[in-house]
């Protein structure tokens, strides 16, 4: 039991991971990531909709017919949606109003749907939050390195704090702001894509 | 009118919802293999935002936003009810792309054959939620505005799929390194269209 337990958890951070294998919740991940801290806040909210979405669903997976699943499924993820919107505009605001629309866009972040289809569906309750958990931690983990890649390098801080010394810019170093653009995002999925399948040759596509 | 022309272009060109947004980037990747059947979904999109968009600006209007439903009695004007606004616009765009589809299934059963299979697919897209939010965000003042931006939106989804499935058709005959094949090479790809599209920036009619 606790072995495949730890399995949920430690497949889609490599070799299942949502973003660079499954393809999917990729809308959001891209847009939030010019900055590590948004990044970070929408890597938390996304895992708790998941997990609370997945342990939900799963508590009513026999009772749900399956012709109107999609919209059950819509409308528990909608409502967590909403708590968490509600919730980052009461604690975080300047975060939240940095994500604009991306936080209600959790709701079509096929990541979600895609888990509660997958998984859920099909699955007890408690793997289910564990597949939620493992889940939520391969998005963050992809989250996190484009945005720290993105802000060390477009901006030159971490979290708001310079990290670059002021030194560098007397010698003429400069932040490459093409990086804070979006199509950087892009292209650094793209390199973390290469690198992962050039470490591990099963996942190439022929 | 310059003024509905002018978010129509930049909502084409400028605010691409792929390019700029990444929006409905889930179905853009697994869509776009084929420039034939990159065009159907592309269609689909626009007829789908052309609808659901409007619809949830009245309804935002008339009954979500702060002092909108005063136009029933004047002692509701002080309900706000936008924290409702996520679950009723995914509500009417599933609403309307189930009724979109049984619409043009009983008129039109030549354009159901084209649109048919991509239309469930699009309630689950985000570009299309996507679309609603930026319009409650962005506060259009009227009709006119917001169906520019939706076609404009549309249109802009639309050629960025249809360019990436012709680039991906080609792309079969070219030597690729193994590991970077398929997915790796279309988020590269897209990548250098959207700085292409960035020539754009800053157009101003």
């Amino acid at each position: 039991m606790a072995e495949i337990n730890f399995k949920l958890i430690k497949n889609p951070l490599s070799k299942e991971n949502p973003i660079t294998v499954q393809v999917l919740g990729i809308c959001s991940a891209l847009a939030v990531t010019a900055k590590l801290e948004p990044a970070v806040v929408m890597s938390i909210s996304v895992m708790v909709v998941i997990i609370m979405a997945n342990l939900i669903i799963s508590l009513f997976r026999k009772t749900i017919p399956s012709r109107i699943r999609i919209i059950v499924q819509l409308v528990v993820v909608s409502l967590l949606v909403i708590l968490v919107d509600q919730v980052l505009k009461a604690f975080v605001y300047d975060v939240s109003k940095q994500l604009s629309v991306f936080v209600g866009l959790i709701i079509t972040n096929c990541i979600v749907m895609g888990r509660l289809e997958a998984f859920a569906m099909s699955n007890k309750p408690f793997d289910s939050m564990l597949d939620g958990l493992g889940n939520g931690l391969g998005y963050a983990i992809i989250l996190v390195i484009v945005g720290f890649v993105r802000e060390l390098f477009g901006s030159g801080t971490l979290w708001d704090y310079p990290v670059i010394p002021q030194s560098f810019y007397d010698m003429g170093y400069q932040n490459n702001s093409l990086m804070i653009m979006p199509p950087m995002a892009l292209i650094l999925v793209g390199l973390i894509i290469w690198i992962q399948r050039s470490r591990n040759k099963d996942l190439c596509e022929d | 009118m310059q003024e509905i022309l002018n978010i129509f272009v930049k909502s084409i060109f400028v605010d691409n919802m792929i390019f700029a947004f990444f929006l409905g980037m889930c179905s853009y990747l697994a869509v776009s293999k084929t420039v034939k059947t990159s065009i159907g979904l592309g269609l689909a999109v626009i007829f789908v935002l052309l609808i659901t968009v409007p619809v949830n600006y009245l309804i935002d209007n008339f009954l979500l936003k702060e002092g909108a439903l005063a136009w029933i009695s004047p002692k509701l004007a002080e309900i706000d009810l936008s924290y409702l606004s996520f679950i009723i616009f995914i509500a009417v765009i599933a609403a309307m792309v189930q009724l979109v589809e049984m619409f043009v299934e009983k008129t039109s059963p030549v354009l159901y054959a084209q649109l048919g299979i991509f239309l469930p697919l699009i309630a689950v897209n985000c570009a299309i939620l996507g679309a609603s939010l930026f319009m409650q965000e962005r506060e259009y003042a009227n009709m006119g505005e917001v169906t520019a931006f939706a076609l404009g939106s549309g249109i802009g989804w639309f050629l960025a799929i249809v360019g990436i499935a012709a680039i991906r058709e080609k792309l079969r005959y070219s030597q690729i390194p193994a590991p970077l094949k398929g997915l790796g090479i279309t988020f590269i790809i897209t990548g250098l269209m959207a700085i292409a599209f960035m020539s754009f920036l800053g157009i101003k009619l």
